[in-house]
């Protein structure tokens, strides 16, 4: 079979899923199985097809397994979404959409991505910008103790973390592409470990210096941790040294530590993870409150969830989420364990562990070392992002903002996130048509 | 760069695996603790989302019902109020306070959960209890409320044969639809299980009880009823410092002869007495299906108000044989010794729950009439009844006659207060009809300026025995 037969048939579970759900969700609602859940399937559907058809036409041969994955996270997601608030969902939808056709337009223009190396530093320097912008006064907007969005006008909170990610991915793999034969020779051995020379450790103090701005400036613990985990992925992998890995983690460490004890926001944020039912944190504002609920969220859930709508997010007579406060972003994965229970937080981490699999697989395949490295910091970036939420959700790390692909409720996320996929489609297409036709 | 590869994967399985590790570690391993810990609401907030049965009166009249609240929630409402509060209390799932009957069948209001629901959760969105169909009648209760007449006080009543609490009302109450805004004049204290009572001379029914059951004494044997008499070294009086010089027991029944009743006791003695009030249920909390925090043991109090041990040497068992000498009772206790003497010498198990009906209508669960104690010989139980049948012809409870109804009883008028003031607490305990009893019952008044068990409760209990009787209850 064709790749793009597997892909069409791998949307099938995908506009199920969108179907089965929105049912479920008025069945608890209403006890009405509304006309209204097969529209939204045959909607979401039918925009997948056409996202389908454009891959059939510009990258028959890319993975086929990448794109069925996103449909049914992001079905999922609005699912979820609009089991929490309807109107969020509909914003959501609308994101949705133009995330796609962000998709669609990103493999139209880049088919030669590879011209992204020729704008490398125009595009650091733009992701590094926009990261400081929610700090520039007038444009930031503040939020929990951190500095994590930018408003805009008429389309709401921009959160530039999301597109950093993928030009800081972009950068470094052109980088390391130059340089990484340069950075893995030389050195002395140490205890084992060979130490590469000293000016070698530019790039990996330079990410560091990154890793620790942004917790500094914008007290934003979760971007941070997702930047500097992805781009030393990338950076171990470019090398080869496990050196890098090694020295990489202890120095962030030891920025956390002295950080998290210096800066309150963040040593705030420690005690939560910590003591997240001392009562005197749990009461007090922008306390363990959150982590607290997310977790008693979850123990509603046991092993098989409460049920879809099941869960209680806002506590009797009162108006919101004042139960589980951001259950659509920050608190997603703790709505799906209470109400879908481990397994459905099992089946959900399966999904994106299946999406890294390919991820991964994509870059192993590539053609050359820009693309290989491409794919590795984009996958590894997207991994980490889903280990940074749901670890903090899960009290693995300390709880920070940052969303769960696909799934949360937020624009930025949804459209950077298809803007991903779509850069790891475009390495996928011309690896594997090589490969497929060097087999036949 | 694929062996590098590679090896990131590996390490963001195993990330994902710790993930997993620690969702399973919320769901599962420390659920319970999750589940059960102070801060959690989640568990008060599931209580609210169950719509908890109502509870009925034998006659079907609601006294409490589920009324929706805000957010699928449940809300309490008590139709009846203060009428049934202290019978039926309160449940607050928002706090997790719960009281009386609310408290003591929150298993049947909430649905039990069986088979294959208890299993996988149930099916249907929300979770309905089973209606509780209690014994209580609601005119003979209204009866109560009337002749009490706004006196604090208590009135039980019970089906002998069965146990069955067809009355149970004590004023003050409090309306249980804001059982936390008790104002003046209300109380959450019940007192038909709860209060304190001095029997007075209604507890010459159990100095009698063991008198005659132990074959000591029988309805005919002789003592003299001169007054003053020394008991325990203090002179104790009869009603008007009255000498009635011999007299058989009969009469001092009929005429309530505390100096005759103080030698019988001494007679009969401590072990003895504690033996057959321990029969009646004294010392031990009620065997009723109400909270055991609402109820509390009829007892022997000390001078400074401690419960004595059954039988203690501190006992001034003369006093105690007329119901003073610090014997403590609730309203529900002394009509369970009227209901043993009516049942033949069986004192049936007390209940307030007669059934229990699923949302389907279907009858899940029906409470059978049990016995408690066989606290006398019947023989026993048909002389007693006869002395006090002849209390109510003739002696100081003519006040209850009920025309050619014929009715036992036994007044009591205990003095409170410092001594040389007027205050007493008049009590009456009765049952009816005499030969086949239907009804046994006991009323309390707290205090009263001088009046008697026979002028001040009779009249209550009487008007309460009418409305039951008249039912054929």
């Amino acid at each position: 079979m064709s790749a793009r037969n597997r892909e069409l048939i791998g949307l099938i579970p995908a506009s199920l899923l969108v179907t089965a759900g929105f049912a479920g969700v008025f069945i608890q609602r209403s006890s009405v199985i509304s006309n209204v859940s097969l529209t939204y399937g045959a909607i979401f559907l039918g925009l997948c097809l056409v996202a389908h058809i454009v891959i059939r036409l510009t990258l028959p041969e890319a993975d086929p397994y990448l794109f069925p994955l996103v449909a049914a996270l992001a079905c999922f997601g609005i699912v979820v979404v609009y089991r929490i608030d309807p109107a969020e969902a509909r914003r959501q939808a609308e994101w949705f959409v133009i995330g796609l056709v962000l998709f669609v337009a990103t493999i139209i223009w880049l088919r030669d991505y590879r011209r992204l190396e020729r704008y490398r530093y125009t595009i650091v320097a733009v992701s590094l910008a926009i990261l400081v912008l929610p700090r520039v006064p007038g444009f930031g907007e503040y939020a929990n103790g951190a500095y994590l969005a930018v408003r805009v006008p008429g389309l709401g909170a921009f959160q530039p973390e999301e597109f950093a990610k993928i030009g800081l991915v972009i950068f470094l793999a052109s980088y390391l592409r130059d340089t990484r034969q340069v950075l893995a020779t030389g050195g002395r051995r140490i205890l084992g470990v060979t130490l590469p020379p000293l000016k070698h450790f530019g790039p990996i103090l330079v990410i560091w210096g990154l890793a620790m701005g942004i917790m500094v400036l914008l007290s934003d613990m979760g971007s941070s941790l997702m930047l500097y985990g992805g781009l030393l992925a990338l950076l171990y992998v470019a090398t080869g040294r496990a050196s890098y890995v090694v020295v990489g983690l202890l120095a962030f460490a030891l920025g956390a530590w002295y950080l998290g004890s210096h800066i309150s926001h963040v040593h705030a944020r420690v005690e939560d993870w910590l003591h997240p039912f001392n009562p005197r944190l749990y009461h007090a504002p922008l306390g363990s409150y959150q982590v607290a609920n997310g977790i008693f969220a979850q123990a509603a859930g046991g092993l098989f969830g409460q049920g879809f709508g099941e869960s209680v997010l806002s506590i009797p007579g009162t108006h919101g989420s004042t139960l589980l406060p951001n259950p659509e972003t920050d608190m997603i994965y703790a709505v799906i364990t209470g109400e879908l229970g481990l397994f459905g937080a099992a089946a959900v981490l399966l999904a994106y562990l299946l999406f890294v699999w390919r991820g991964f697989k994509i870059a192993v395949l590539a053609r050359d070392s820009f693309s290989t490295l491409l794919a590795t910091g984009l996958t590894a970036m997207f991994a980490i992002q889903v280990f940074v939420i749901v670890g903090g959700v899960t009290r693995v790390i300390p709880l920070t903002g940052v969303t769960l692909p696909f799934i949360s409720y937020g624009g930025s996320s949804i459209v950077a996130n298809f803007v991903l996929v779509a850069l790891l489609l475009l390495v996928s297409g011309p690896a594997r048509g090589r490969l497929l036709r060097r087999r036949r | 760069m694929s062996a590098q590869i590679t090896r990131v994967f590996v390490v963001i399985v195993a990330l994902f695996a710790l993930l997993l590790v620690f969702t399973t570690r919320w769901t599962v391993i420390d659920a319970n603790k999750l589940t059960n810990n102070p801060l959690n609401v989640r568990t008060l907030i599931d209580e609210m989302r169950i719509k908890r049965g109502r509870i009925l009166a034998d006659n079907g009249a609601v006294l409490a019902e589920s009324v929706p609240g805000p957010s699928r929630t449940w809300n309490r409402a008590y139709p009846t109020g203060p009428l049934f509060a202290q019978a039926i209390g309160y449940s607050i799932p928002a706090k997790g306070e719960a009281a009386g009957l609310e408290m003591s069948d929150s298993s049947y209001l909430r649905g039990l959960q069986t088979g294959l629901s208890s299993v996988f959760g149930q099916l249907t969105p929300t979770r309905v209890g089973d209606d509780v169909y209690t014994t209580l009648d609601p005119r003979a209760q209204r009866a109560a409320a009337q002749a009490l007449a706004g006196r604090p006080g208590s009135v039980v009543a019970l089906d002998p044969r069965t146990g069955a609490v067809l009355v149970m009302y004590s004023n003050p109450s409090y309306d249980d639809n804001h059982p936390q805004s008790t104002g003046p004049g209300q109380s959450l204290l019940n007192r038909a299980t709860q209060a304190s009572y001095a029997p007075g001379s209604t507890f010459k029914i159990v100095t009698a009880t063991a008198a005659l059951d132990s074959g000591l004494f029988t309805p005919n044997s002789v003592i003299n009823g001169n007054s003053p008499l020394l008991v325990s070294g203090v002179p104790l009086h009869n009603d008007g410092n009255q000498s009635w010089g011999p007299q058989t027991l009969t009469t001092a029944m009929i005429y309530s002869i505390n100096t005759i009743f103080a030698q019988v006791a001494e007679r009969v003695g401590r072990a003895r007495l504690a033996d057959y009030m321990e029969r009646f249920g004294f010392y031990a909390k009620p065997p009723l299906d109400y909270p055991p925090s609402e109820m509390r043991a009829s007892d022997v109090l000390s001078f400074s108000g401690r419960p004595l041990p059954p039988g203690s040497p501190q006992e001034d068992v003369g006093r105690m044989g007329i119901g003073e000498g610090g014997v403590s009772v609730t309203p529900l206790q002394m009509a369970m010794v009227a209901a043993a003497v009516a049942n033949g010498g069986r004192l049936m198990t007390p209940h307030l729950t007669a059934r229990v009906v699923n949302s389907d209508g279907v009858t899940v669960k029906t409470i059978t009439p049990t016995l408690y104690r066989q606290v006398m010989k019947p023989s026993t139980a048909a002389a007693l009844t006869q002395m006090m049948t002849r209390v109510v012809e003739e002696g100081t409870g003519t006040a209850v006659q009920l025309g050619n109804i014929s009715v036992a009883g036994k007044t009591g008028t205990a003095s409170i207060g410092p001594a040389g003031s007027n205050l007493t607490q008049p009590s009456f305990v009765a049952f009816a009809p005499a030969n086949h009893p239907e009804v046994a019952i006991d009323v309390f008044v707290d205090e009263s300026q001088g009046g008697y068990g026979g002028t001040v409760a009779a009249p209550i209990a009487k008007a309460v025995l009418q409305v039951l009787l008249a039912e054929g209850k």
